[in-house]
């Protein structure tokens, strides 16, 4: 059993002790935000923030989160009510397939919570550990600083 | 996202054991009618109620045989189908890639979507409006000359009726004919606007829209224990020992194709590596290494030689001199950055029906058909949206997997995305490819004849409706063998895809050694051929063009004669300030062109980069592209494609190429096989040039080969250097300069 706060509510699990954070919350706990990309904390797609920190929920075992507190992207806003990044990432219409996105709102997400006004290379160094294939890489720092500005 | 998709309940239309009927083209059924050529897919599936149902409650229902693969296309064929039926966007609800409901497109590929399927809906939704229309006229008592439409709402002189209160009966259960024509562009309210893309709010707001997102009651997970290398048969395996491992249900094993089934997704993926690490293999050599691969390819005996084009030239010149070069491309991954998955339910009355996120429904579910001995009607697939694939992924392998993985648990829905060590590992790459060019030119330098020959193994591995082409049905107890793969003829082409130079050349020949043994798995890719032939062709052109003492620009505007293709280079140029460009030391400049296929989009790519001597490192400091797709539908979503496809190919050019050896794929993650990151990327301008009226032409292809020849003729701008094989790593820059 692991027991953490989820987007601000209290949940529980009943998972083995090895269970990696990433499944628990996408089949126990639908959260379908965290995506599984490489399992090797590579390529940024299943990036949740634990006590706000970026976090790469494929390395990482939930029992790691017990007692803490984790975000997804529906800690944000959700479909019908965005939150200030997500909206920024549909201004700037920031994806293609969208598969890599949610990692990349959250892992943008913790660093404006640091740096509320950083640069276009702060924001491009914060998210170097997010990969996407499709090639939006400009539009999602884009929507960064829109993101930051509008803040 | 299609409606089928809701949180746990995801089929709310229809039972997923309920297999209805199929919808497959009716010229089967009727081929003896000589019968009008109707617009694109309209003319293969001919019924209006193929494509447009009018709901109740003023709702449209448009379905589509092209799927999402997150390059817009839902969206921009809801706003052709919304204009030309003269309804608010927001009223159209989309099924698309749906066996059992939606018109056959084949596959959504080859920038296709936007010439057949987006004209399909705009001739059929134009038609419909027309039905429409007369119906009103009929209802109102009044010409139908004087009616006009709001948003559904059939307006005359003295009364209204909607769409919705009209009694259709079977007005729209009739084949279209062809003869209503669309409107013209000044009358578009959604065509030729940036509308926001329709997915966009469920990917960034966590809303299940993935097949990776699908939970349906009592499902399992399953995965594959894949053997050390492609050719391998299983020697023998110890089941019972993986059968007790936590949480596995259940071991498969059809021959040498092995996989778990467990209760919890990271029990089914240690229950596979650990069975895949304790069964014994015999495995055979079976390639090159990826150092020798361009020898082998250049000493294969070709399946077929074949000349696409043979110009000769009229007139007697005799040329000052004669160049030549040789190009090669490396085997690329499509890359997915999401491993491919797939659910499959097996129905213990014979039946499996599959959620997939494969190109092509049809034909995947005919091959899964044949593979698991069902009749062609008892396998559904249903599309739903995956990680972008960029052509021939594992899509299909997953949807067979799955099925084949359900079938030992009949009623058991299963779940299976592959890892990412067994998504790079076994995906069908892009072919590796080497090609010579030679170019008799006359005193100024111009081209008298150009000869082209490329040799390549196979672009197109795809389902086809053959369980051959499915990787495990290679491996089971009865395996399927592998078809041999075909080349793609005129005028799509598939290895030589580009081979023919679009520029005026007195004379010119191209030949195709297309190459049938394949060491290493291939399938399409991303502009199949034509990654490497516009590398290859405008490379050459850049090389002819300093040979020659002319511009690079310059040089090819008069060697071009088609009008779009000479604006898409003056506006690239332009664009990119070209004329203006100061030469610093270290920095170099780069311009190529192509129109994709000869027949779609037309692309130009200017660029600039920085290359540091010493460590051969190549930055891309900016580009531009120039894009002509025709009649412009959504003008950010061509954007998209086009500033997605150049930075996807900065990255094969800059950074990619398969590793493995005499045995085994070497490249089993992003470690192995790194791809361009945010830092890496450049700034990227787009110049969107618009032709109203005029055809849709397909984008998604369009910017990937001229990119790569742009970047290698500006590392030669800046080094003095030719640079002829990818990718341009900093040990290849390094060590070609020194």
């Amino acid at each position: 059993m692991v027991a953490f706060k989820l987007n601000g509510k209290d949940v529980r699990a009943d998972v083995p002790d090895d269970a990696p954070l990433l499944f628990v919350l996408a089949h126990d706990l639908d959260a379908f935000g965290p995506k599984y990309g490489c399992g090797r904390a590579q390529c940024g797609a299943c990036t949740v923030l634990v006590d706000g920190l970026p976090t790469r929920a494929c390395v990482t075992q939930a029992k790691a989160a017990a007692g803490r507190s984790v975000t997804t992207l529906a800690g944000l806003g959700t479909d019908g009510k965005p939150g200030r990044l997500q909206q920024a990432f549909l201004t700037e219409q920031a994806a293609q397939c969208g598969y890599c996105t949610s990692g990349m709102i959250l892992q943008a997400h913790a660093l404006l919570e640091r740096q509320p006004n950083p640069s276009e290379r702060d924001v491009r160094e914060a998210l170097d550990g997010n990969l996407c294939r499709c090639g939006t890489q400009n539009r999602v720092v884009r929507a960064v600083l829109r993101a930051a500005q509008e803040g | 996202m299609n409606a089928t998709f809701g949180r746990r309940g995801f089929l709310k239309g229809a039972g997923y054991v309920a297999l209805a009927f199929a919808l497959v083209p009716d010229e089967v059924a009727n081929a003896q009618a000589p019968r009008a050529v109707l617009p694109g897919d309209l003319n293969s599936v001919r019924r209006l109620d193929a494509w447009i149902r009018i709901e109740a409650a003023g709702r449209v229902t448009l379905l589509v045989g092209k799927v999402e693969l997150g390059q817009g296309i839902l969206t921009a064929v809801a706003q052709i189908c919304a204009d030309e039926l003269d309804i608010d966007i927001e009223r159209i609800d989309i099924v698309s890639g749906d066996t059992a409901r939606v018109p056959n497109e084949g596959v959504t590929a080859g920038s296709f979507s936007m010439p057949n399927c987006g004209t399909a809906v705009r001739h059929a939704a134009a038609e419909v409006r027309a039905i429409l229309l007369d119906l009103a006229a009929q209802k109102l008592g009044v010409p139908v000359e004087t009616l006009s439409v709001e948003d559904g709402r059939v307006v005359g002189a003295n009364a209204a009726a909607s769409y919705w209160d009209l009694a259709l009966g079977q007005a729209l259960e009739r084949e279209a004919t062809g003869t209503v024509a669309p409107k013209p562009a000044a009358r578009h309210r959604y065509i030729g606007r940036s509308v926001p893309r329709r997915d966009l709010p469920a990917k960034v707001g966590g809303a299940p829209i993935f097949v990776q997102d699908l939970r349906l009651p009592g499902m399992l997970y399953g995965q594959i224990a894949r053997p050390p290398a492609p050719v391998a048969t299983l020697a023998s395996v110890d089941l019972a020992a993986i059968e007790r491992l936590p949480g596995v249900v259940k071991v498969v094993r059809d021959g040498s194709f092995l996989g778990v089934i467990a209760r919890r997704r990271e029990q089914a993926n240690a229950a596979a590596a650990q069975l895949a690490a304790t069964a014994q293999w015999k495995v055979e050599k079976s390639m090159s290494g990826d150092a020798a691969i361009f020898d082998w390819l250049r000493a294969a005996k070709p399946a077929r030689d074949i000349e696409i084009m043979n110009k000769q030239r009229a007139d007697g010149a005799v040329p000052a001199k004669t160049l030549e070069a040789r190009y090669m491309r490396p085997y690329h991954m499509h890359g997915s950055i999401g491993p491919s998955a797939a659910v499959a339910t097996y129905d213990p009355a014979g039946s499996v029906s599959i959620h997939t996120h494969s190109q092509s429904v049809f034909e995947t579910g005919e091959a899964i058909a044949k593979m698991l001995g069902l009749p062609r009607d008892k396998v559904r697939c249903l599309h739903g949206q995956g990680s972008g694939c960029y052509g021939h992924n594992m899509a299909d392998d997953a949807a067979a997997d799955a099925a084949l993985l359900a079938r030992a648990m009949p009623g058991t829905p299963i779940y299976l995305q592959y890892t990412r060590e067994g998504e790079h590992g076994w995906e069908p790459y892009g072919s590796a490819m080497v090609i010579e060019t030679r170019a008799a030119v006359d005193a100024a330098g111009d081209v008298l004849d150009w000869n082209l020959e490329l040799w390549s193994t196979p672009h197109g591995t795809r389902p086809g409706g053959e369980a051959g082409n499915l990787l495990s049905a290679r491996y089971l107890e009865k395996p399927f063998a592998m078809p041999t793969p075909a080349n793609g003829g005129p005028p799509n082409y598939a290895a030589d895809r580009n081979a023919i130079a679009l520029y005026d050349f007195p004379g010119q020949r191209a030949v195709t050694h297309f190459v049938t043994d394949m060491p290493v798995r291939v399938s399409s890719t991303r502009g199949l051929g034509a990654y490497a032939n516009v590398f290859a062709i405008e490379s050459f052109v850049d090389e002819l063009a300093h040979a020659a003492g002319a511009d690079p620009v310059a040089y090819r505007l008069r060697h071009m004669k088609d009008p779009r293709a000479l604006e898409a280079i003056a506006v690239a140029a332009e664009k990119f300030g070209w004329s203006k460009w100061t030469k610093r030391e270290g920095r170099g400049r780069g311009i190529a062109f192509a129109r994709y296929k000869n027949t779609a989009a037309y692309c130009a790519v200017a660029l600039e980069v920085e290359v540091q001597k010493r460590t051969g490192a190549v930055r891309v400091l900016r580009a531009v592209a120039s894009n002509d797709s025709g009649h412009m539908v959504n003008p950010d979503g061509i954007a998209n494609q086009i500033e997605g496809g150049l930075i996807q190919s900065l990255s094969w050019t800059l950074k990619e190429q398969v590793r493995f050896d005499d045995t085994r794929i070497l490249s089993r993650d992003w470690a192995d096989y790194p791809i361009l990151t945010f830092s890496e990327t450049p700034p990227v301008e787009v110049a969107l040039i618009d032709r109203p009226g005029a055809p849709f032409l397909g984008t998604g292809e369009a910017s990937q080969g001229p990119t790569g020849a742009a970047l290698a003729n500006a590392v030669f701008d800046a080094t003095g250097v030719r640079f002829r094989r990818l990718p341009l790593t900093p040990e290849r820059v390094r060590a070609g300069l020194a």
